[in-house]
């Protein structure tokens, strides 16, 4: 049995591939999308972060299978057929950036007002004050959030499982619907493999953390 | 025509009106010393000059320029008003050094290697020239406070606000800062919010006294140290030199 279990490595790696791709994307575009919106959110006027409170409310109150069955099987219904992957990367992206823009308008509240004001004094545009000046700042303060919300979107790229994506947990039930004996087993290593990377990821965001620490940033200590 | 002028400034935080008309002028290179009682609108008279804070009605001009008329580039005008914070306001996450060469980056489109050359220069004249690579975290108070007089004389401004900038300060610290702006009187025009009547009686030009919102009596600091013609000019000078002592 180990036997078999070891020959369905390669195949097991193969879906890691996929997994992996699909939280490197999905955080992309959650990343991206989540600053713009906590940027609009903080920054914006009414139409805009009533628009944005809105979006944010949505995605975090719908279960991720279902938005991945209404962007996978519902868009199609409009004529508008997604691949599985270009689906799963727009759910988890999606709702990622909702939650994502929490920890990002979280931190840019959380830098003192002076800030802004300064950067103002010299004449510097809100654009470019928000550019050079809060977000930089913003930024740094997030990575222990954002390191929680990594761990959740690699976890969360197991569902993508339901609408097809041959990612890790797709390619461990090709092994034990072949091999019905590997079922535990199979489970048990694919339980291992999500549980390792995300024990290193959080280690590698600790270092990350540690880093940006150390060049004399410290938020808080100027008020 | 002035270098700088404010007519008739009136700011209002709901019903408590701060500011009840205020009117000055200051010309190329001179310095003036606001003084009063705490809670007379004396910050809140600077931030109404650079915008900060727009007023509810007045004109504020500056070289010829409505500063508070809206169609006004305000951006461009602050790049001419320095502002120096009482509580410093440097930026936390750059060291003195980008500090003060940010402005002229990003905002005169200076390219980086000049920026940082004019910065250093700049922190050299504040006394800072071993401080350059450290943070904001990294400085005593006084320090700070000098890389933010550098950051606003980086941007060749025609005037520099202070906003109170010792009274965050341990008493060892604030001669520092006071020998800096006492040796840029007269290069730049400076006007000054403090509680430091020795820097007020020695280098200001002019001393203003607000009270109430609005200014009470402006003079050359003899005449109002020693003949103040109204007697609340008088109480308070009085009461103030014996908490501050004479110099």
């Amino acid at each position: 049995m180990l036997e078999a279990l070891v020959d369905s490595l390669p195949q097991l790696l193969e879906g890691l591939k996929f997994t992996i791709g699909l939280t490197i994307l999905s955080l992309i575009l959650g990343s991206l999308l989540g600053i713009l919106l906590a940027v609009g959110r903080s920054y914006g006027k009414p139409p805009l972060s009533s628009f944005i409170l809105i979006y944010e409310k949505v995605f975090r109150g719908i279960p991720l299978l279902v938005i991945f069955f209404l962007i996978f099987f519902g868009l199609s219904q409009l004529g508008l057929g997604l691949d599985p992957i270009t689906a799963a990367v727009l759910g988890l992206g999606l709702r990622s950036a909702a939650y994502q823009a929490q920890i990002y308008r979280g931190a840019i509240n959380s830098i003192p007002k002076g800030q802004m004001t300064a950067a103002s004094s010299l004449g510097m545009s809100k654009l470019k004050s928000i550019r050079y000046i809060i977000l930089p700042q913003a930024l740094r303060l997030s990575i222990p959030g954002w390191s929680n919300e990594l761990t959740i979107v690699l976890k969360d790229t197991s569902i993508a499982f339901s609408i097809g994506v041959i990612e890790l947990m797709r390619q461990g039930r090709y092994v034990y619907v072949r091999n019905p004996d590997l079922i535990l087993p199979v489970l048990l290593l694919i339980a291992l493999i999500y549980f390792i990377l995300v024990i290193s990821a959080s280690k590698g965001l600790n270092y990350l953390e540690k880093k940006y620490k150390m060049s004399g940033f410290e938020v808080g200590v100027e008020r | 025509m002035h270098m700088l002028e404010v007519k008739d400034v009136h700011k209002s935080y709901g019903n408590l009106e701060v500011l009840k008309g205020i009117s000055f002028t200051m010309e190329k290179g001179e310095t003036k010393v606001i003084i009063g009682t705490s809670g007379t609108g004396k910050s809140t008279l600077l931030y109404c000059i650079n915008q900060l804070n727009p007023p509810d009605k007045g004109e504020v001009w500056l070289d010829g320029e409505e500063i508070t008329n809206p169609e006004t580039d305000i951006n461009k005008i602050r790049q001419k008003i320095g502002f120096v914070f009482q509580e410093f306001n440097l930026f936390n996450h750059l060291t003195a050094l980008r500090n003060v060469s940010i402005g002229l980056e990003k905002v005169k489109g200076m390219d980086k290697e000049k920026a940082q050359e004019r910065a250093m220069a700049e922190l050299t004249r504040v006394g800072l020239k071993e401080q350059v690579q450290q943070y904001p975290a990294q400085l005593s108070g006084g320090q700070k406070q000098r890389v933010g007089i550098a950051r606003a004389l980086a941007m060749d401004p025609m005037i520099i606000l202070f906003d109170e900038p010792t009274s965050a300060l341990d008493p060892e610290l604030i001669g520092d800062v006071l020998d800096v702006m006492k040796a840029l009187a007269g290069s730049v025009a400076m006007l000054v919010v403090t509680h430091e009547m020795g820097f007020a009686r020695n280098v200001a030009d002019e001393i203003i006294f607000m009270e109430g919102g609005i200014i009470v009596e402006s003079g050359p600091p003899k005449q109002m140290f020693q003949y103040p013609k109204k007697p609340r000019t008088k109480e308070f000078l009085g009461k103030i030199s014996t908490l501050y002592g004479k110099e």
